[in-house]
């Protein structure tokens, strides 16, 4: 994947830019040093490097409004950065680039249990939205399995998901209201604590739109009141024809449970050896998680089992315990870890419509052959968003090459099918070259003259989501 | 009045492409809401039509014109619905025709069950459309879970038509429960309505609707659906949380409580009123600020969205109080700081002709809203003036 030459000339205002930048921040919140910029090279996928000009660690919203505006000013490229946990490359600098970070601005601005919502600076983690709730009984439903890491302005960028999104919804589905702001350091806020908009839709605009239209200082989140209690049920089937049978007798049935996982055989395997969770050795496996009360639980989780056994499983357990709930989930939260042992993973995501899941696993699996690269396939499966992981060895010249081939492949596969390229990791420079699979030149046209709105120079995060050819243009201008 | 009714997305873009003035669109004719719009009329109910539907996906592919009616009975069949609950505004209106679910995507029209499953906009997964410049358009797609690209989707979900002409939509769709029953609390006033919405709302027993009608006989509402066991240990646990609020009574049949919630929907109790506006704040805000700040009569009201939401009714030609409302819900003071809107869904046409229908947008919110008219619709022809 290519990302633009830097710009020289930028480059040549470093040190007129630094010494601007440290007259309104304080000179710890200004990286500049070569050695020291390294830490902002990359996110998760690091295939892909590269230091940035500087970094700027703002605290406040006024912080990144002065930030924006002196490198609107001078014409230099921001690139917005959360925890850089991307997966798609979207917090990846260029070396004409100032990199913004939100890292330092994780306060909690406000619980408001009345109205069920929470204000936080977008620095702050996800995982530690819900610690800010959790003892008084709430919590922040959007749950990705980097929630540790990860921080809301990424999640609002990437408009991210997770496990238990079926029930709950990604990021958009519970962002209230944001304060952003602009290339030009304009301070907008857009939506609030109240729900929809009272003119154009520009939150729903803007989450997802994965840091190319404001920088998010601050968001108002929706919290809920946590269910009394949650069970999953683990079921095994010989084929992915039949497993993918029974999620949708599940969904047809009137159930709605919070969460539907599916492993596939490989993803089973490298799981078993690494964490030990006593899975069968199957073809696919399902993980089913139901809420409420213990009896609400049972009877949800009866009907479910009714599903599951009429399609002859070679294991079906049902959890009784927190303890035997731990142990089903413990292989598949360690899934992406076992994967990672065995050796350098590429984790796809693309989404597919739930009926064509057994063909699109075939043909996986048959390009697997082809290529000579191992997949495992763990997902989200009552939404169809897939998690191919590709095994390759990044010290062996042209494997990377092979996989990016291979999953470029997967993920046409995906839109050929009626689905798309990416379902919550983004498009970022991992999947913006085929984006012209997905949409046509006009489709394409009108996301980037939405940009072209909000950022006309088009200097927030530029390199990102469309294809460089297509952008060019607008880029250059 | 010659009316242009295109049967296909490509005939829609040839009437757009070539149109030279403004253009009037509509799906069934039944939500006449914006500042009245002029030009020549377009209707979408001959792009009708359920493309795909998917119940094991959970998922429908739509032509915009295709009637309400005819989505819902589909979906019934399998025992399925739109969860977001569009209301029907012909009665509260007094419109006729057939409801269109281009129209109520294009106006982002919830009901009821907003509060806990969430609006129109959050069930539309993707939408093609045609811009002003005639140019046809997709974004989104059929899946649950698509992050590829902006999301359009949701910007021209309530954008009325204004940014571009709605010809599919796909929906995500969900079961419909078992059992439905309701919670009355009776001789509640708004404060004691909240706090009852309150306490169930952030409850584990998951209510799908909560209401407060005000009047002769104050009740607050409460809604409970699902699984039949399921349903009967969460009344019992709400009868117990809400006990020291007054007396609480429960229908007997799912039918009284559709019913009940219909009604709700469609703003029965406001129908009769020359003015109708519909404002969206926190519930606490509504209950502690917009309604003290109204005065000891705030005039006809129903609260929904366990708060959140407030209908409220006036006097033909309300402007000063149009204008007094608006300013209201966009004081901190009142709003608590979470900010708000108020619309005037229902008014004579001088009153919408006269009035900023939608509430005024802060200048750099105002400015992108502009920014991007211009570029979904640079002749301004789609629906000119109806969102101001
Ligand atoms: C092990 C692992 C598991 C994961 N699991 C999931 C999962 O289950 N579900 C899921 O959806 N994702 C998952 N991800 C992907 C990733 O964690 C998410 O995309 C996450 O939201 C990124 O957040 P971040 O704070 O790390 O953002 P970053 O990586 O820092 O940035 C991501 C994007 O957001 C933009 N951005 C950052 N801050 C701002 C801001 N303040 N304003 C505007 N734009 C901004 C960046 O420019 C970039 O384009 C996983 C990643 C890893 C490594
Ligand atoms: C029988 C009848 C005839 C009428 N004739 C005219 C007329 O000739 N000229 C006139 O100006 N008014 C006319 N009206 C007035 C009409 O009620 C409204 O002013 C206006 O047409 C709103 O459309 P609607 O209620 O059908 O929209 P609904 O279908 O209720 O839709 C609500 C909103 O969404 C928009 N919308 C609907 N479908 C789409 C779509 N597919 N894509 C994008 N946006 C969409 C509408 O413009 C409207 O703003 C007529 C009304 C009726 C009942």
């Amino acid at each position: 994947m290519d990302m633009p030459a830097p710009n020289p000339a930028i480059m040549g205002l470093k040190d007129r830019l630094v010494a601007r930048l440290l007259a309104v921040l304080p000179t710890d919140a200004v990286i500049h040093d070569e050695a020291e910029t390294r830490a902002y090279e990359c996110d998760a996928l690091t295939a892909y490097k590269c230091p940035p000009l500087a970094a700027v660690l703002p605290a406040t919203t006024e912080d990144v409004s002065e930030v924006l505006r002196i490198c609107h000013e001078m014409g230099v490229p921001v690139v917005p950065r959360g925890s850089g946990t991307s997966l798609a490359g979207g917090a990846l600098p260029t070396a004409d680039s100032v990199i913004l970070g939100v890292a330092r601005m994780t306060d909690v601005l406000e619980t408001d249990y009345v109205n069920r919502v929470i204000r936080v600076q977008t620095g702050r983690t996800n995982l530690s939205v819900t610690g800010a709730v959790e003892e008084d009984g709430f919590f922040y439903a959007p749950d990705p399995s980097s929630q540790l890491a990860c921080a809301i302005a990424g999640n609002i960028a990437m408009n991210s998901g997770g496990a238990h999104c079926l029930k709950y919804g990604v990021t958009t589905n519970n962002l209230l209201g944001v304060t952003m702001v602009t290339m030009d350091g304009t301070v907008v806020e857009i939506g609030g604590a109240h729900m929809d908009a009272g003119g154009l839709d520009l939150l729903g605009l803007v989450c997802g739109s994965e840091g190319q239209l404001g920088v998010v200082t601050e968001a108002t989140l929706r919290i809920l009141p946590k269910p009394e209690g949650a069970r999953p049920v683990l079921m095994g089937y010989d084929s992915n024809e039949v497993a993918g049978q029974v999620v949708s007798d599940i969904i047809k049935a009137g159930v709605l449970p919070v969460a539907i996982e599916f492993m596939d055989r490989p993803c089973i395997r490298a799981t078993e050896a690494f964490a030990k969770a006593g899975y069968p050795d199957c073809e696919a496996l399902l993980i089913v998680e139901v809420e409420g009360s213990d009896a609400e639980i049972d009877e949800q989780l009866g009907l479910i089992t009714q599903i599951a056994r009429k399609h002859n499983p070679v294991e079906l357990r049902e959890s009784t315990s927190a303890e035997e709930s731990a142990r089903i989930w413990l292989g598949r939260k360690s899934a992406f870890g076992a994967m990672g042992q065995i050796n350098d993973y590429m984790c796809l995501d693309g989404t597919i419509p739930v009926s064509q899941l057994p063909y699109v696993l075939r043909r996986i699996g048959e390009m697997s052959k082809d290529y000579g690269l191992d997949v495992g396939n763990v997902f989200h499966a009552g939404d169809g968003n897939m998690h191919p992981l590709i095994l390759f060895d990044a010290n062996k010249p042209g494997d990377l090459e092979r996989c990016e081939a291979f999953g470029a492949d997967i993920l046409r596969l995906c839109v050929e099918v009626g689905g798309c390229l990416t379902g919550e990791h983004g498009v970022g420079i991992e999947k913006r070259d085929l984006m012209v699979d997905q949409f046509a030149p006009h489709d394409l046209d009108i996301q980037m003259a939405v940009k072209d709105v909000f950022d006309p120079k088009w200097l927030l995060n530029p390199a990102k989501v469309f294809p460089l050819a297509a952008s060019a243009a607008r880029r250059a201008a | 009045m010659k009316m242009m009714t295109p049967n296909t997305e490509a005939d829609l873009a040839q009437i757009i492409a070539s149109a030279q003035g403004p253009l009037h669109l509509f799906g069934g004719g039944t939500r006449p809401i914006g500042a009245p719009a002029a030009g020549e009329a377009l209707s979408l109910s001959a792009l009708s039509g359920i493309v795909a539907y998917e119940p094991g996906a959970l998922t429908m592919v739509a032509r915009a014109g295709t009637p309400v009616a005819e989505i819902e009975a589909a979906l019934a069949a399998e025992g399925q619905r739109l969860a977001f609950e569009p209301m029907d505004h012909r009665g509260l209106l007094g419109t006729a025709g057939t409801p269109t679910i281009g129209g109520v995507v294009a106006a982002n029209v919830s009901g009821p069950r907003r509060v806990a499953v969430g609006a129109c906009r959050d069930f539309l997964l993707g939408v093609r459309f045609v811009d002003g410049t005639g140019r046809v358009l997709k974004n989104g797609g059929r899946v649950m879970k698509n992050v590829t690209g902006y999301d359009l989707v949701k910007l021209l979900a309530g954008s009325y038509g204004t940014l571009g002409v709605l010809s599919e939509l796909s929906l995500k769709v969900l079961p419909a429960p078992e059992t439905v029953t309701t919670l009355t609390l009776h001789g509640v006033d708004a404060s004691g309505a909240l706090e009852a919405m309150t306490r169930a709302i952030t409850s584990p027993f998951e209510v799908s609707g909560a209401a407060y009608l005000p009047g002769d006989a104050p009740r607050a509402l409460l809604r409970i659906e699902g699984f039949a066991g399921s349903v009967g240990y969460r009344v019992e646990r709400l009868k117990t949380l809400l006990a020291d609020l007054g007396e609480i009574t429960q229908t007997d049949t799912p039918e009284q409580s559709a019913a009940i919630w219909q009604a709700v929907r469609d703003v029965d109790t406001l129908a009769d009123c020359p003015t109708v506006w519909r404002v969206s704040m926190t519930p606490g805000a509504m209950v502690k600020g917009l309604l003290p700040a109204l005065g000891d009569d705030p005039g006809p009201y129903q609260l929904d969205w366990a708060g959140g939401l407030c209908w409220l009714g006036g006097d033909a030609g309300a402007a000063d109080m149009h204008a007094r409302l608006q300013a209201l819900v966009a004081d901190r003071a009142v709003n608590g700081g979470g900010g708000g809107h108020a619309t005037l869904v229902k008014g004579d046409a001088a009153l919408r002709a006269a009035v900023p229908v939608f509430q005024p947008e802060p200048a750099p919110v105002a400015a992108l809203t502009r920014g991007l008219r211009e570029k979904f619709d640079p002749k301004g022809i789609l629906n000119p003036g109806l969102m101001g």
